[in-house]
């Protein structure tokens, strides 16, 4: 693979994708370089599972173009440039997990043993157990073992601890990041704050089928973790206060006003030195809160300010 | 089926391996697996092994039948090809009936994120489905030879073959009602249904005149069952019954192929 111009891993352009009247997936664009460990985190129904369907060819867009690694996704998947884990089902429960990955990796033109995959998927011991007897985390595992197959360049994952305890989640991801050190470029779709924060190096953050923030784990978090300091001053001008530098959005209730900021240091500072503003209160989203509120409907102007961040 | 198709794993990492694979992904491990899921499926080897051979036993071997004649044989090698035909069919059936419970699971699904090209899948379908007919054949007629059955060494063969290619039709029905019908069900739904086609096809008892065996002419087993015996009797081949059976196949090949051409088109 070495050829002077390097792709990108995965190009998303203007994707479209309604069911129904659900509009599923409205304009998404996205880049992903090789190598990038990206969680494309957002609510359910945020429109992941339809994306990441149309990265893999298993549906089709109604309008926009997807690209991985220059290829189209049935020609990618063809050959074993792609592969995913997936959120259910995909197993056959009366075969063993060995058979499974046996299985797959003939699909692939490869014979011989399949230790090794089952090794780094951590299912070694498992080997000979019937895929119906595996536990969730077992079955999920053996999902990724399967992926591992084609060794892929790019590793897609729906929602994969869905259902895992915590040490099932904890095992999960160990196997995952010590297989990504080797360079491969990894998108996982989460709905767990914590998951894209402690997993990902870029987080995408979708909201009912669009792209509402995109940066590093930090940056994204500062986002949704902002504070807002509040003071009293009467007959502030809206435009004026939202004008302030640092300030996000900005709210006025009679005498009250609420400044929505990353950096309250300096909001205060300009505040207590440039205007009249008294009884100045700093207070600080939770961190879940907080995204819930960029996330939700409600959150639709600070979408298009946070649509610039990266 | 070759061996040529197949890599060794050490060589995965290079781009050629990984390239598009011969035959559509086509391949013996994928074969044997396929099959060996078929032989633990209780269910499937019951009808398929254990109920035609015993069927036969049942009704085939009462002396009278082993000392009257029939054509080339006698009275228990006819009722042996009949019940050969029904496992066969059953086993064909099954087989093919087995993509509902894959797509129910979400296995085709999965199956769509590998090379393996859907002419293929369907292939493997088949040639397993085929192979668990040749065995219900091979079984009833071992039973068959134990039990007093009674033909020229040329009938065994000949009927062999004809309900055996014959039987194919009836992987492209499990088919074509593995697409159509639910997952849960779709072998609850078709064993009795079969069983009646069965009866209608003059396999458990000989077909007379009447308006009811003028029906029965018309349906699915009847044209098989019929061509399977031929090679018994001196009537030669039946232009009615390899009517029935051309006929018979059009539809379920055509059911099979449009249910199975609407399922890969459902991206």
């Amino acid at each position: 693979m070495t050829s002077a111009h390097r792709p990108a891993a995965l190009e998303l352009h203007d994707l479209h994708k309604s069911y129904g009247s659900v509009h599923a997936v409205a304009g998404l664009d996205l880049v992903v370089e090789p190598g990038e460990i990206v969680a494309f985190l957002g609510p359910n129904g945020a429109g992941k599972t339809t994306t990441i369907d149309m990265v893999l060819g298993l549906a089709r867009p109604d309008a926009g173009t997807v690209s991985v690694f220059g290829l189209s996704p049935a020609e990618a998947i063809a050959q074993g440039r792609v592969s995913a884990v997936m959120q259910s089902g995909g197993l056959l429960k009366d075969i063993t997990v060995a058979e499974t990955v046996e299985l797959t990796a003939s699909l692939f033109g490869m014979t011989g043993p399949v230790t090794d995959v089952l090794g780094r998927a951590g299912i070694a011991s498992i080997a000979d157990r019937k895929v119906g007897k595996c536990s969730g985390g077992q079955q999920q595992r053996l999902r990724f073992a399967m992926a591992l197959v084609p060794e892929p360049d790019l590793l897609v994952l729906d929602e994969p601890t869905t259902g895992m305890d915590v040490e099932g989640r904890r095992e999960f991801w160990q196997a995952i990041r010590a297989d990504a050190a080797r360079g491969r470029t990894v998108i996982f779709a989460t709905h767990y704050l914590d998951e894209a924060d402690a997993y990902a190096d870029r987080i995408v953050l979708v909201r009912q089928g669009l792209v509402v923030a995109d940066g590093s784990a930090a940056q994204v978090k500062n986002l949704a973790s902002g504070r807002v300091v509040s003071a009293t001053l009467p007959g502030a001008g809206l435009a004026a206060l939202a004008a302030i530098p640092g300030v996000d959005r900005a709210e006025v209730r009679g005498e009250r006003i609420l400044l929505q900021t990353a950096d309250s240091d300096l909001v205060a500072r300009h505040l207590l030195t440039a205007t009249q503003a008294r009884d100045l209160e700093i207070s600080s989203h939770n961190l879940e809160e907080a995204f819930l509120a960029l996330t939700s409907d409600r959150a639709v102007d600070t979408a298009s300010t946070a649509g610039s961040l990266r | 089926m070759t061996t040529t198709m197949t890599t060794p794993v050490g060589t995965a990492e290079t781009d050629g391996a990984r390239g598009r694979r011969p035959l559509g992904g086509f391949n013996r491990t994928f074969l044997r697996i396929e099959l060996r899921r078929l032989v633990r499926n209780r269910r499937t080897v019951f009808l398929a092994l254990v109920m035609p051979p015993m069927f036969f036993l049942i009704f085939g071997t009462p002396e009278q039948y082993r000392s009257t004649s029939a054509g080339h044989g006698n009275v228990t090698a006819y009722i042996m090809i009949s019940m050969a035909v029904y496992g066969s069919m059953l086993a064909t059936t099954s087989g093919g009936a087995m993509v509902s419970v894959e797509r129910g699971l979400g296995w085709s699904r999965q199956l769509r994120l590998t090379p393996l090209s859907p002419v293929a899948y369907i292939l493997t379908k088949v040639l397993v489905a085929m192979t668990l007919g040749l065995a219900s054949i091979v079984v009833v007629y071992a039973v068959g030879s134990a039990a007093g059955a009674q033909a020229d060494a040329s009938v065994w063969v000949e009927t062999a073959v004809v309900a055996w290619l014959g039987s194919s039709v009836f992987a492209a029905f499990g088919l074509f009602m593995g697409y159509l019908l639910p997952a849960e069900n779709v072998m609850q739904i078709l064993g009795p249904l079969l069983a009646v086609l069965a009866f209608a096809g003059g396999l458990f008892v000989p077909l007379t005149d009447g308006v009811f065996a003028t029906i029965a002419r018309f349906t699915p087993l009847y044209g098989l069952a019929e061509l399977s015996r031929a090679p018994l009797g001196d009537a030669g081949w039946s232009l009615v019954a390899l009517a029935n059976l051309v006929a018979w196949a059009a539809v379920f090949v055509t059911g099979a192929a449009v249910m199975f051409g609407r399922d890969t088109a459902r991206v």
